[in-house]
């Protein structure tokens, strides 16, 4: 049967109650994001701890996707002629990292750098086994949710 | 300044722009053929080439339409800073002794729209493309937006620098887009990547380019104006810099790879930036210029809302900046892009841009290339 599915693995736990971005942290507290195994540390090839990351945040900056990405690479369920504009933006999550992410409010006029951000779990395309794909994106704290990336 | 061992003595150009049916080696073959008339040698001088390209994976190919002598030919790829690379490389070949003559040439023909391939290329995951995260445009948007907001710059500061690179252009006969637009127009025209709107970005297009660089006690006995290659220098991303594709940052900040490029290339020359005359500044979008002017230390972040105000970016100002409407108004074939401005600078420093010509006697010219993964080059050439 068709299920919700993480776009790509270790990405964000899930299912999740509360689901969180997953990070690798070094022994100097530096983490990283996307989650990797190993990094050189001061030259020593060293096991990352699996952390999961602030689900609040500051927007750092962002700007607006205004035309459907190039396809392949992008695998959104759109198509030219669907396709909604959307936002992306770096999301200060604090002491851990900024974080690249798609923003689920497009509009330029209702974000601002400084706002509140939250993490949410959203729809994104269908897989090759028919299940649908989530992805992770942050919204502004107190947006209604389901309103992402035109997926209500 | 300090002494210098290599002379450029011909440059040569095969206009940007669109040329269906004509191949990029074709149009690299036009450029070389014009840079050797320039610098007045035949083709068989030539000892060493490197060439860049992005599309061509074998550019030193082009020895095929141009003679098969022989000559140690060689590719080079350094992303947007390409052009820079092979003129390094050529350079090298000289102060090494390999050769007394080399040339560096750039060539490329890119299909229409954005920039699009899998995000392995550069090292990132499959589902930062599926998400449609993998767009360089998402960086220059994120970049002037939090630049305008950290430091008052505004809007009408984007429109002044796209309208001078089409003032520009239409002053040079040989730029792809040659209609000057009104600031108002720029504004109104739609958002691509917020705050940057359709006018404020360069688009990827076809073209070619090529130098030739001599031995400096050599360059007098073929042309009578050298201009010699005072720095070149190429940095890679440090960690906490604020680069292109990255799906996370540190919290700690670091300065762009061309704060640290720029920095090496004035102390290599033994110059500052006071003593540049004419620059050619990486305007991938208006927002970069803005930026870059700060980052190769033309004025301190957050000055150009005066400066550009008062004109000091235009031909006729202090410090003139993409002369012949740069990537704005030629777009950008990658590989040729950085030659194209060593091409301008050359021809400014000789005094034969025309109507574009910097008043004056333009002694020093800088150029810089930012650009995937994250990698700044700086060139300094003076009379």
């Amino acid at each position: 049967m068709a299920q919700q599915v993480p776009l790509a693995e270790d990405l964000f736990t899930w299912p999740a109650e509360e689901p969180a971005l997953i990070g690798g942290r070094s022994s100097d507290g530096k983490v990283v994001f996307p989650y990797r195994s190993h990094k050189l540390v001061g030259g020593v090839n060293e096991e990352l701890e699996r952390v999961e990351l602030p689900r609040r945040g500051t927007l750092w900056t962002f700007t607006g996707q205004r035309f459907r990405p190039p396809s392949p690479p992008y695998a959104g369920d759109d198509t030219p002629k669907t396709f909604e504009p959307f936002a992306v933006g770096y999301v200060e999550l604090p002491g851990a990292l900024r974080v690249e992410t798609r923003l689920t409010e497009a509009d330029p006029d209702k974000l601002h750098i400084g706002q509140e951000m939250e993490l949410r779990i959203v729809p994104f395309g269908t897989d090759a086994d028919g299940n649908q794909t989530m992805i992770y994106a942050f919204a502004p704290v107190g947006a209604e949710e389901g309103h992402g990336d035109g997926s209500e | 300044m300090a002494p210098s061992d290599v002379a450029i003595i011909g440059t040569g150009l095969h206009p940007f722009g669109r040329y269906p049916g004509k191949s990029a080696l074709e149009m690299g073959e036009d450029a070389v053929i014009e840079a050797l008339a320039d610098a007045g040698v035949e083709w068989s001088a030539i000892q060493a080439l490197y060439a860049g390209s992005m599309e061509v994976k074998n550019p030193e190919a082009i020895v095929g339409l141009l003679g098969l002598t022989g000559v140690p030919g060689r590719a080079v790829f350094t992303g947007c800073a390409t052009g820079a690379t092979s003129l390094a490389m050529a350079a090298n070949a000289i102060r090494l002794g390999d050769a007394d003559i080399a040339i560096a040439i750039g060539l490329d023909k890119h299909p229409r729209g954005a920039f699009s391939d899998h995000p392995s290329v550069s090292g990132l995951p499959g589902w930062y493309g599926e998400a449609g995260l993998f767009l360089t445009t998402h960086f220059f948007g994120m970049k002037i937006n939090r630049y305008m907001h950290d430091f008052g710059i505004t809007p009408v500061t984007l429109a002044r620098t796209a309208a001078k690179a089409f003032r520009n252009g239409a002053a040079n006969p040989r730029a792809w887009r040659r209609t000057p637009m009104t600031e108002e127009q720029i504004l109104e025209s739609q958002y691509l990547n917020y705050p940057l709107t359709q006018y404020m970005y360069c688009s990827p297009d076809e073209g070619a380019a090529a130098v030739v660089l001599a031995r400096a006690d050599l360059a007098s006995k073929y042309t009578d104006k050298p201009i010699y290659l005072r720095a070149s220098t190429l940095f890679s991303r440090r960690e906490g810099a604020f680069e292109l594709l990255s799906p996370s940052l540190p919290l700690e900040t670091a300065p762009s790879p061309t704060v640290f490029a720029s920095q090496a290339a004035y102390e290599q020359a033994g110059i500052g930036p006071e003593d540049v005359d004419v620059a050619q500044l990486q305007d991938t979008d208006a927002g970069s210029e803005v930026i870059h002017l700060a980052e190769n230390g033309f004025c301190k972040d957050g000055e150009q809302e005066t400066l550009l105000a008062e004109g000091a970016t235009e031909i006729g100002g202090k410090l003139p900046v993409n002369t012949d409407g740069g990537l704005l108004a030629n777009g950008e074939p990658v590989g040729a892009s950085g030659l194209r401005q060593i091409h301008e600078l050359v021809t400014q420093l000789r005094g034969r841009a025309g109507d574009r010509q910097v008043a004056g006697t333009p002694r020093v010219g800088y150029a810089h290339l930012y650009g995937a993964p994250g990698t700044a080059a700086v060139t300094i050439l003076s009379t």
